[in-house]
């Protein structure tokens, strides 16, 4: 196991979910592939802490701490805001949400 | 550190992450995001990050999963009919892991052996939140009360 394949994985994680978030029609799919970029990006931060030489502190595991806070936050106002959407329009495919459409 | 747990979590994490992003029906793909943080977790365990781990399983499986779960039944509707799918993200993404890989092959400085370190136990985590990372802390804090009134608001019944 070295950074390169570790770098490698997460990248391939990172793309996985830019398809989903991409290329699904619907709202919870979208939110399913930015969750999966999140944590993809948490990878590299648990990576380069543990492969570089020890810093006083241990930055990387702080900042994945502090990630994961904020991912779940991010999910639970998504979340909440997929219901309201489906309240209004009876629907969740973001193809049908063009009301602002010119 | 063994190569064969490496590769096969990384195996289980990607195969999880594909079903996630490309199944048709919403609650197999819901459950197989849970199988890819499972993995993600498993990666920070070998990584020597217990902690970050620990909290990851509890608040993706726990918390995030169960909340998208819930979402999806809450708003189930015609998911079966709408079969469009765009090709264009499909290109996109392999552009952006291509020019990622070439971008970590071409780089040469990234150093090839684990060094050893100290491991970091959860009583100096918390030492550090309540010192040097006491103002992170407050506005995490302030940030997911924000998050959660937010949250209700958006979905309260509307009275007309």
């Amino acid at each position: 196991m070295t950074l390169s394949i570790l770098l490698v994985v997460s990248a391939a994680l990172f793309c996985i979910g830019l398809l989903a978030a991409l290329s699904r029609r619907h709202a919870i799919f979208i939110l399913i592939g930015i969750e999966m970029m999140l944590a993809a990006a948490n990878i590299n931060f648990i990576a380069f802490w543990r492969f570089a030489p020890q810093p006083a502190q241990p930055t990387g595991v702080m900042v994945a701490i502090f990630a994961i806070a904020i991912a779940a936050a991010e999910a639970a106002v998504g979340l909440a805001m997929v219901i309201a959407v489906y309240r209004h329009f009876r629907s969740t495919n973001v193809d049908q949400l063009d009301r602002l459409k010119g | 550190m063994s190569t064969v747990a490496f590769a096969a979590i990384a195996i289980l994490t990607l195969a999880a992450a594909l079903a996630a992003a490309t199944l048709q029906k919403l609650m197999h793909a819901a459950l197989s995001f849970a199988v890819m943080f499972v993995g993600i977790s498993a990666f920070f365990f070998l990584l020597g990050a217990e902690f970050v781990g620990l909290v990851q399983i509890f608040v993706y499986i726990g918390a995030v999963a169960v909340l998208i779960v819930f979402t999806i039944l809450l708003t189930r509707d015609d998911v079966g009919k709408v079969r469009s799918f765009n090709w264009g993200g499909v290109i996109v993404a392999i552009a952006v892991f291509a020019g990622l890989v070439w971008a970590i092959a071409k780089t040469k400085s990234l150093p090839p052996a684990l060094p050893q370190i100290e491991p970091v136990t959860v009583q100096r985590i918390g030492e550090l939140l309540m010192t040097n990372y006491v103002w992170p802390l407050q506005c995490v804090g302030v940030l997911l009360t924000a998050a959660l009134i937010g949250a209700l608001i958006l979905v309260m019944e509307e009275k007309t």
